[in-house]
């Protein structure tokens, strides 16, 4: 399992200049997989602590035994847990009948940006990995975001070997990607290794079907698998050739880099 | 062929001139090796047939639409292929000129490199430029891959002709390629599979080639570079972490901490979730370690074994790559990155620019521009810890920071002595001999409720030095701390009586001796007030001396004149014209109160930021 520490040492130091540098960083996590794991990371960065704020975009069409596992981690492990919302989108009764893209955008791209304003973050630590689909492939560990939270991919500063960019312009924020260099394999491999816990969806209970991916109930699909452990998942994944995200309906056609520009996550 | 996802991972990166084909030559690889995921190929086949055009392995990897119609990658991009037992991370790095600052990103990341050339096109400047800038990076492994031989009728002349081109350019730099091999990506030639049309060809494959990079030596045989990355007291322990970049230590060495001097042993390593507690860490590993004795130490430092020291100076000089938006500039001051020291600095001089092309040197620049390579002198404004980029990799390497962005980065490739040299070796030698009582400096710091410093008041005759001096050694003790006012006088006709009158209008003796009388006083715990008086005007070079002496402890650097004058580098605090020396106390007050020598209202808990 050298190469889980050699991630794993990486990620920690990621970590570690993440919190070392901005004085207002919180981290999403949205009790996945890949952001559980990276709460476990920081767990192990900060020897037992996690000393920033966890934040959870809701947009109220989660699967429920997620919000309960987000409830029951944040009570064992003291998280200090901040859950936002795109109220007012809510209220004028937005959902993904509306359009993907434009249901995605209002309550967890603006619900997002609302956050961050709202607390002023300037630190945002995320799980995104670069094997996921294209667009995370192009990140930065330190990825810096304009004032309306917008991503230019284009003109990404440079990153030279343990150097971040750690400074940038008042009112800008820095989205920072611990778990780029993972794949799907290393994040259960890791679960498995440091025995963390996770949302049982990702296994099939019976009826041959399990989520590989989690995220609103109406735009997440399982998919056929008969996998009831992390070891059948891990055998199974090392098969695969089917898309990690085939289930998200938001990547279907240019979904996910229309949403990443306008800084989703 | 069935694709079992293996454990172990290996970053390459592709590099080359756009249009060289990297694209196509990463389509061909993932083809070739069963690597597409179920619907990534439909789909890019029906953006093709949307757009009306005919399908290319390349599309594959160009993830953004917009890509597609430019028909060059925009930036760096990381896809993932297995091959044997092996999965290879592949870093796409583009080539076009301006894009260069995302191949050294692409670069900087990897841990072997295919260098792209076209057969049709030959050796360009481009192709230069990449396999010096990879040698700069510490690319070390690569191999060498022409492509489109289909364009040159698979002939054997032109490979050759090529590779003793370039081969000859590389050696000028000492740099060797693993292997030169030709293919043709858009074909299939020696990609993956052997190429009939290339029967005088007998090396290995491109994929045979991957086989062979060897994953990074691990650094653990190397004396230990562990700089501290942070100081954490979330509970009872007080951790100091950091990324081992060379080296290993175990639970009872001694470390010694540079440029500070500190000592201790380790007491403990310690790590959440791992049984039982490992007692040990070698290169590469974050760790964390608590001490036997409560220094302070704080990020930047480096932590090494007292037999192998890195050295420690205001000033090297290093081989830098130029990424800015303005070009560097002589003179001009940059934020100086060293592993996770951070320090002002100022491009001291521009020795001359180094053309990739043919690696011909240009004398007498002021400035580097953007995509340039340059030889330079750096001047810190505190002393750095760091090494020859030639013995340790990660502590001999930096970055330049201009504004808000990394603009640049290099590699030391000399140290170069300044004139605090024989002080500063003075005081290594005096602190690794230093003999402490059971008080420690942290018990003094809680005891007083303030740090050690030095407040050293510079400035021309009849500016009201002594006078702000004793006013502020007043005020401190008014306020409780525990100030002392050191006048060279005292000293003058005491410990400098030996000294002959020559000696004494000199300022070298007379400051070591100054510097070690102020380095005993903040042993003590106290707030020394100073003035540089009985150095008359060669003010600049004993407060020069006093610092070095007196390092780590913080010198706040007041200064005086009569007129609007541009201060002395390093002026922490400066007063002109008539002064109203009550505003002037108060200021100096303030200053160290930032510098976390004070804290910040008298009772409150001193939070401190700079270590003694």
């Amino acid at each position: 399992m050298k190469h889980l520490r050699q991630l794993e040492d990486q990620s920690v130091y990621i970590l570690r200049e993440a919190y070392k540098h901005f004085d207002n960083l919180a981290m999403l996590w949205s009790m996945g997989k890949d952001s559980t794991v990276l709460l476990w990371l920081a767990r192990k960065a900060f020897f037992g602590h996690v000393p920033f704020p966890l934040l959870h975009v809701d947009t109220s069409y989660k699967i429920p035994a997620m919000i309960e596992y987000r409830d029951r981690l944040a009570r064992e492990w003291r998280l200090n847990l901040v859950v936002g919302q795109n109220k007012e989108a809510l209220a004028a009764g937005m959902n993904h009948t509306m359009g993907r893209v434009v249901c995605c955008t209002a309550l967890k791209t603006n619900g997002l940006k609302q956050l961050l304003e709202h607390k002023g973050y300037t630190g945002v630590i995320l799980g995104v990995r670069a094997d996921e689909e294209g667009t995370r492939a192009k990140e930065r560990y330190f990825s810096p975001r304009d004032k309306h939270g917008d991503w230019d991919f284009r003109d990404q500063p440079p990153e030279l070997w343990d150097q971040y960019k750690t400074t940038f312009p008042p009112g800008t924020h820095i989205r920072i990607h611990p778990l780029l260099d993972w794949t799907e394999i290393n994040i259960w491999e890791y679960i498995k290794f440091e025995n963390i816990p996770f949302i049982d969806l990702y296994l099939d209970k019976g009826d041959g079907t399990r989520y590989r991916s989690l995220g609103c109930a109406p735009c997440t699909t399982p998919i056929k698998s008969t996998a009831k452990t992390v070891d059948e998942i891990i055998e199974e994944l090392r098969h695969t050739t089917v898309a990690e995200r085939s289930g998200r309906a938001q990547d279907e056609g240019r979904g996910m880099e229309l949403l990443r520009k306008d800084g989703y996550m | 062929m069935t694709t079992t996802k293996p454990s172990e991972n290996l970053n390459i990166v592709i590099v080359g001139h756009v249009d060289h084909g990297k694209s196509t030559l990463l389509g061909r690889l993932y083809a070739d090796t069963g690597s597409l995921p179920d619907g990534k190929l439909e789909k890019v086949q029906a953006i093709c047939k949307q757009q009306g055009k005919e399908f290319e392995y390349a599309f594959l990897f160009d993830a953004f639409l917009e890509e597609q119609e430019q028909g060059i990658t925009i930036d760096t991009a990381r896809t993932f292929f297995m091959w044997k037992g092996r999965q290879y991370i592949i870093i796409d790095a583009p080539g076009h000129k301006e894009f260069l600052k995302n191949m050294i990103s692409g670069a900087a990341r990897a841990e072997a490199a295919l260098l792209l050339i076209d057969a049709l096109e030959g050796v360009k400047e481009q192709s230069k430029k990449h396999g010096y800038l990879l040698s700069l990076l510490g690319v070390r492994q690569f191999a060498v891959v022409v492509n489109k031989m289909d364009l040159v009728g698979y002939r054997q002349d032109v490979f050759d002709g090529i590779e003793k081109e370039y081969r000859e350019f590389l050696g000028q730099f000492k740099a060797v390629p693993l292997q030169f091999i030709p293919v043709s990506a858009k074909l299939g030639d020696n990609i993956a599979n052997r190429s009939e049309q290339m029967p005088w060809y007998t090396g290995a494959t491109v994929l045979e080639t991957l086989g062979g990079f060897q994953k990074e030596a691990a650094r653990s045989e190397q004396p230990l570079r562990m700089p501290v990355q942070d100081v954490y007291k979330f509970d009872a322990r007080r951790i100091i972490t950091g990324r081992i970049a060379a080296g290993h230590l175990k639970v009872g060495d001694h470390l010694v901490f540079s440029p500070s001097n500190k000592r201790a042993n380790i007491r403990t390593v310690e790590a959440f979730n791992i049984e039982p507690q490992p007692t040990e860490g070698q290169a590469g590993q974050s760790i964390g370690v608590t001490l036997d004795d409560q220094i302070f130490v704080e990020r930047g430092e480096i932590a090494s074994h007292q037999e192998h020291l890195p050295s420690v100076s205001t000033a090297f000089r290093a081989n830098l790559f130029w990424l800015g938006k303005r070009p560097l500039e002589k003179e001009r001051k940059y934020l100086l990155r060293v592993a996770t020291k951070e320090v002002d600095c100022e491009v001291a001089s521009i020795h001359r620019i180094i053309d990739t092309m043919d690696l011909a040197q240009q004398q007498g620049s002021n400035t580097v521009n953007k995509n340039q390579v340059a030889e330079l002198t750096l001047r810190t404004k505190t002393p750095v810890a760091f090494d020859l980029s030639a013995s340790f990799e990660a502590t001999g390497r930096f970055v330049l920071v201009d504004e808000y962005d990394i603009a640049g980065g290099g590699i030391i490739t000399e140290l170069v002595h300044d004139d605090q040299e024989f002080l500063r070796e003075e005081a290594r030698r005096r602190d690794f001999a230093w003999v402490k009582g059971e008080v420690t400096v942290e018990d003094r710091a809680q005891q007083y409720g303030h740090r050690a410093a030095v407040v050293l008041i510079t400035g021309g005759r009849h500016t009201g030095k002594s006078f702000l001096a004793r006013k502020l050694e007043g005020r401190l003790v008014a306020d409780g701390r525990h100030a002392y006012l050191l006048d060279g006088e005292n000293l003058r006709r005491g410990l400098d009586a030996d000294l002959s009158e020559e000696e004494r209008g000199e300022t070298t003796e007379m400051a070591r001796r100054y510097g070690e009388v102020a380095r005993l006083l903040t042993d003590t715990g106290l707030i020394v007030v100073s003035t540089t008086n009985p150095f008359g005007l060669a003010y600049q070079e004993a407060a020069q001396a006093i610092r070095t002496l007196v390092h780590p402890a913080p010198v706040i650097a007041v200064h005086m004149s009569k007129t609007e004058e541009e201060p002395p580098p390093n002026t922490d605090v400066a007063l002109s014209g008539p002064t109203d020396f009550d505003g002037a106390t108060a200021r100096i007050l303030d200053e160290l109160k930032r510098r976390g020598v004070l804290a910040q209202a008298i009772g409150a808990k001193p939070v401190f930021q700079y270590s003694i």
